[in-house]
């Protein structure tokens, strides 16, 4: 019932209209106590001086931006150059996140069709089977991906036993283990979403196309693409935005040899660098910039939705 | 019922009273370790929670870098006992993040043996008991391969058939000395030179590599993903007791020597417990239980009695003659900071 379900000028709002500051409190409470506040402490970390191993001295500092944009060299005393190091591995993990993305979509939609569209009786079932697994710790089910990846693992047993291959693969430590591990662990983000958009999705409106002589391609691109479009974009977002943070995956399954957003920030904060200034400001610029991505979406979402509304 | 309620109530009070009365001197309550991943057997915990009556618990880490962010991010005062290695203890105590022991509060430091009286990075035992020694370097499947290991050639320029092949620990500390001891300069060299010689190093490196990785340092070779890791000693006999064909490295340009200490934390919440650890700990059976299971070496008399035989003749504890190890210093902060970016420059 979420989503369209709430057009303005229903009654129950109205019964609860004086009591809604009370009713938002806690929300609003929850929101400012645990996200508001621990992005301002980053913010303000952000522009805090280095403490050596690990820690910040209260004094302010732009350092911690300085050294994502400005390249000084190993010794630190080079006029400043263009810094490309972060913004590659920034670019990295963009690049990684949204092939995870795609790869999600391309088979999370099919099978949110496919539930969506089973009898009513049956769906909860598939859709208990497609969250099971997550009911185990992300950790383990990555390091099970391991073991099915490795070059004695069961992936390249059965595939040299079936003779497709005749030498077992590298898969462990590529990027191609890193994609696998991401897609593994996000795809139910992808699925429910949609699924609750489909499931709400009136099939007579397809109907009524096919009688228009629209071929299944055409009801599919004009149709029930678009009515289903906000879960598509919220499953997209569901998956985008962890993937980009990810550690898990690149560092159990891409052997940690190249940086992602996500460990380059740890790294900070506990490996060696102990430089939190720097990866509160490598927060805040991801930060910011997966909120230019939500407001552009938003912005473009708004005329549509009134649209839709109206026809459902 | 009323009467129950009650009764769990006074007791709940009493315990938590217990649990608060950190001074007291009587031991109950609890002790909160901060410990290396797979490095004290659980048994032995549970000897202890037995012994004096207390709830043990511990929390792990991989390194000691992500130890020392932990416990500035606001875990002092959470744990009671953590165990660094030597510069971690140095560095600990130069953040002011140790309680100091006065002399005689703890019963069995005459157990210590005489060669390790009085260690540079703690003069005294001040803040520390000895813990368990050992080397780092790395292991090679010498079913793949069958040259010569003892070089740092094997990780810093691999022959062709091992290129790829080779786990490094994410450890900046472990893979920068050992850059240090293959090229044959001093850590925390200041010379422009010779970190740009790392610096280069370490880039030309790289490509052979196939992944950093300290906690699964062990499992990466007996499951073949990798023909050469870098690993501890003690993790590295435990590796070869799964995968006999694995063989320890000495290198001739040397390795790194290190000493894991438990030290009592600033603002223990159980100082008395902690006191209490470490001298059980000084005890040679229960010392010995640790040596067994790590397969390090401990520094405490009498140990011998308790330790599996075959630990001394292990080929991982007994280095060449002649060659030795280096123990990892403590850089200034300028020479850090490009450790730091040379750290970063291997792995962007």
């Amino acid at each position: 019932m979420a989503g369209g379900a709430t057009i303005e000028g229903s009654n129950t709002t109205a019964t609860y209209e004086q009591a809604r500051t009370w009713l938002l409190l806690p929300a609003w409470i929850t929101l400012a106590v645990l996200v508001l506040t621990p992005v301002l402490l980053m913010l303000v970390y952000s522009f805090l001086t280095k403490e050596f191993r690990g820690g910040v001295i209260w004094e302010f500092s732009f350092a911690a931006y300085e050294q994502f944009f400005c390249d000084r060299g190993l010794f630190g005393d080079d006029p400043c150059s263009m810094e490309w190091t972060y913004i590659n591995i920034f670019w990295r993990s963009i690049w990684q996140a949204g092939l995870a993305t795609l790869l999600c979509l391309c088979i999370g939609f099919p099978t949110a069709y496919f539930i969506a569209t089973r009898p009513e009786r049956v769906r909860p079932m598939w859709v208990f089977l497609i969250t099971i697994p997550y009911w185990v710790n992300l950790l383990i089910r990555t390091v099970s991906m391991r073991f099915m990846l490795r070059e004695e693992g069961p992936v390249n047993n059965f595939l040299t036993w079936t003779h497709i291959i005749d030498e077992p693969i590298q898969m462990i430590n590529t990027n191609f283990a890193v994609q696998v591990g991401l897609f593994y662990s996000y795809l139910p983000f992808m699925v429910l979403p949609i699924y609750a958009a489909v499931e709400r999705y009136n099939f007579t409106l397809s109907e009524a196309a096919a009688d228009l002589y629209a071929t299944k391609w055409v009801i599919l691109r004009r149709v029930l693409i678009p009515t289903v479009k906000p879960g598509v974009i919220a499953g997209c977002i569901l998956v985008f935005v962890p993937s980009l943070g990810a550690f898990l995956a690149p560092d159990l399954l891409g052997g940690a040899k190249n940086f992602m957003i996500g460990s380059l920030i740890e790294e900070q904060f506990k490996g060696n660098a102990g430089n939190w200034p720097f990866g509160a400001a490598a927060s805040m610029i991801l930060l910011s910039s997966v909120l230019v991505l939500l407001m552009i979406y938003a912005r473009s979402q708004v005329r549509p939705r009134r649209v839709h509304s109206e026809g459902a | 019922m009323k009467h129950l309620t009650q009764c769990t109530l006074a007791v709940v009070a009493a315990l938590a009273l217990t649990l608060g009365a950190t001074t007291a001197a009587q031991a109950a309550g609890k002790l909160s370790i901060y410990h290396w991943f797979e490095y004290i057997p659980q048994e032995l915990l549970d000897k202890f929670a037995a012994q004096h009556d207390v709830e043990v618990v511990m929390d792990t880490y991989d390194s000691n870098e992500a130890m020392l962010a932990t416990l500035k991010a606001g875990a002092l005062g959470e744990y009671d006992v953590a165990v660094p290695g030597d510069y971690m203890v140095a560095i600990l105590i130069q953040e002011g993040m140790l309680d100091p022991i006065a002399d005689g509060e703890r019963k069995n430091m005459g157990n210590i043996k005489a060669s390790f009286a009085s260690p540079s990075y703690d003069p005294g035992w001040k803040h520390s008991i000895p813990y368990q020694g050992g080397t780092t370097s790395f292991a090679v499947d010498t079913a793949q391969y069958s040259g010569d290991i003892n070089t740092t050639d094997i990780l810093f320029n691999p022959p062709a058939e091992l290129r790829g092949k080779i786990n490094m620990l994410d450890s900046q500390g472990e893979v920068l000395t050992m850059a240090a001891l293959h090229l044959g300069i001093p850590q925390c060299s200041q010379d422009r030179s010779q970190l740009e010689a790392v610096n280069d190093l370490l880039q030309n490196a790289k490509q052979h590599w196939a992944s950093f990785n300290s906690d699964t340092a062990k499992e990466v070779l007996v499951s073949g993903d990798v023909t050469v890791g870098m690993i501890y000693d003690g993790f590295g006999a435990k590796a070869r007791s799964e995968k006999a064909s694995l063989q320890y490295a000495f290198p001739k340009q040397g390795w790194v020597n290190w000493m894991d200490n438990v030290v009592l934390l600033k603002d223990a919440p159980n100082r008395a417990n902690a006191i209490l650890f470490m001298d059980f700990l000084l005890e040679p059976e229960n010392i010995a239980a640790v040596t067994n299971y790590a397969r390090y070496v401990d520094a405490v008399k009498g140990s011998e009695a308790f330790r599996d035989p075959d630990l001394a003749s292990q080929p991982e504890s007994n280095p060449p003659a002649g060659i030795s190890g280096a123990f990892i210093e403590t850089c200034d902060q300028a020479t850090q900071e490009v450790y730091d970016r040379i750290w970063t420059a291997v792995k962007k």
